[in-house]
């Protein structure tokens, strides 16, 4: 590990032995906030109970569901987008400000269309993760080599061989970021979504959990949050870096 | 000499060419190139010299097929060369050109792999391209891993598995050092002498044009056109040791004669056109 990531475990470890100690020593009440020991311990019974089964299965799913149209339909939308300049020239402001816009206020208004099931849940995961996958691949493409539209040209290759076999590899680093923007967005988007309003999933269990003062099982499930979410952007940072080596540039 | 060459069997032909780009709004249209006519003839090593903005690599491009002429007509083995790159043509950019997501050895196998090659046949002709390059120690590397010289000879060694007819290098080794440059200079005089392909090389360098080449055309500044044809008459076996033969430094002198004005008129127009 480098020196810079062992400082970067060091502040983890610190700030967990300073809350642990602070919740401990009664500097912060139990009832605000349970110690981080406690919240492993409580976590591993209700893993190993089977009682959190079904909501993990069904939030990691609407999340992969979620993420994964819109990484296909934000590539797509990009790659339309950046072949008609005169569109993206009127779409370029609106994809800018989008994200201040705050997409859950419609939340309600899927719920109200489609019910309560699993589809208003993946569309707002949609809403939030597919327009940093067409900002991504306009990114992307937009630093696509020009040199390399000839090379496609002297080998006679069409529009879709040389977006697929160039400018998709090419433009790979962004695609990337894109993608580790979508996962962010659409886990967060769908475990908020779940904490609005849902029949199941894991947004839904910590909702239940808070409103029952139940905090050693609302802490224990924030817990699974953060472990998952940290370990998936470990992996996914961890994967950019083994690209970006071989690549000999910078991960995005 | 200016106008149609004569001598060989002509491989490719510009007739009239002229390229003129629409100004940008409220912006005069750009002259670049034209008329330009010029005869590569078969087997030929032809070099282009000219100051910078001079339509040297527009030149290029449309022999290429990678732009069209404003007017003009371009042949190449009796065909005209319309919108598309005719088969048989191999381009090599000034810029990296290499893919950095594949290896060494997939950047020189991609055309033969796109074509439907058979695998054993791809396997021979990358390996073959690999050691005649200098890279078959690098075959696993990635492109992030070598020089730019390196990086060029991918390239280079990527255009010789298609065993292109005639090779257009665009001034292949500018960013290269002086000596890097003399040395890949000796590269692209024994890939000319093995496939026998007509090359024409756009370049900067008096002393690269001059090192490599059968046949000088000097530019004049924008919009192009050859203002004299240097003929070298070196041998076919030759190599960057002829840069201490006394005709090489008449040939140089030859062409700076012809291009000092030209460079000097280039300098100011301060409204950079296409290269």
């Amino acid at each position: 590990m480098s020196r810079v990531g062992v400082i970067r475990l060091i502040v983890v470890i610190a700030a967990i032995g300073l809350l642990e100690l602070a919740c401990r020593l009664g500097f912060i009440d139990y009832r605000t906030i349970i110690p981080p020991s406690e919240m492993t311990t409580v976590l591993v019974r209700l893993l190993a109970s089977g009682e959190l089964n079904s909501d993990i299965a069904r939030t990691f799913g609407v999340v992969v569901i979620a993420v994964a149209i819109s990484i296909v339909l934000g590539f797509a939308l990009g790659l339309l987008i950046h072949a008609v300049p005169r569109v993206r020239r009127a779409l370029d402001p609106l994809l800018a400000t989008y994200y201040a816009v705050p997409i859950f206020i419609f939340y309600p208004v899927m719920v109200a269309i489609f019910g309560l099931s699993i589809i208003p849940i993946v569309l707002i995961g949609i809403a939030a993760a597919a327009v940093a996958m067409i900002i991504a691949t306009l990114n992307g493409l937009d630093r696509v080599p020009r040199v390399l539209t000839k090379v496609a040209r002297v080998h006679r290759m069409g529009p879709l061989d040389t977006a697929l076999r160039l400018k998709l590899p090419a433009a790979a680093p962004h695609l990337f970021t894109g993608v580790k923007l979508a996962v962010s967005y659409g886990f967060i988007a769908v475990i908020a979504s779940e904490f609005i309003l849902a029949p199941a999933g894991l947004g839904r269990a910590i909702a239940d959990a808070y409103s029952d003062f139940n905090n050693r099982k609302m802490y224990a499930l924030i817990l699974l949050l953060l472990v998952f979410a940290t370990c998936m952007n470990m992996a996914l940072h961890a994967w950019d870096l083994r690209w970006s080596a071989r690549r000999g540039v910078r991960p995005q | 000499m200016t106008g149609p060459d004569s001598g060989g069997e002509v491989h490719a032909r510009l007739l009239g060419v002229t390229r003129i780009f629409p100004g940008a709004t409220g912006q005069q249209p750009v002259h670049a190139l034209g008329p330009v006519d010029l005869e590569l003839r078969r087997g030929e090593f032809f070099a282009v010299v000219g100051p910078s903005g001079c339509g040297k690599s527009t030149l290029l491009e449309i022999l290429a097929g990678l732009q069209s002429p404003t007017s003009g007509t371009v042949t190449f083995e009796g065909q005209p060369v319309t919108a598309d790159v005719p088969d048989g043509i191999g381009v090599v950019f000034q810029e990296d050109a290499s893919f950095p997501w594949l290896t060494v050895w997939d950047n020189a196998a991609f055309g033969l792999r796109r074509a439907g090659a058979p695998e054993a046949e791809v396997s021979r002709s990358v390996n073959d391209a690999l050691a005649f390059m200098g890279l078959q120690d690098f075959a696993r590397a990635y492109p992030s891993q070598l020089s730019g010289g390196m990086r060029q000879r991918v390239c280079i060694a990527r255009t010789l598995v298609l065993q292109p007819r005639l090779i257009l290098l665009d001034e292949p080794f500018g960013a290269l050092d002086a000596q890097t440059r003399l040395l890949m200079g000796d590269e692209v005089l024994r890939l000319w002498r093995r496939t026998s392909a007509t090359v024409l090389l756009i370049t900067h360098a008096l002393d690269e044009a001059a090192m490599l080449s059968d046949r000088i055309g000097a530019m004049s500044a924008r919009p192009g056109r050859f203002m004299d044809i240097v003929e070298t008459r070196w041998p076919r076996e030759r190599d960057s040791t002829i840069v201490s033969e006394t005709s090489f430094g008449e040939i140089t002198g030859r062409l700076w004669e012809n291009l000092r004005g030209e460079s000097i008129k280039s300098l100011g127009h301060s409204g950079a056109g296409p290269a």
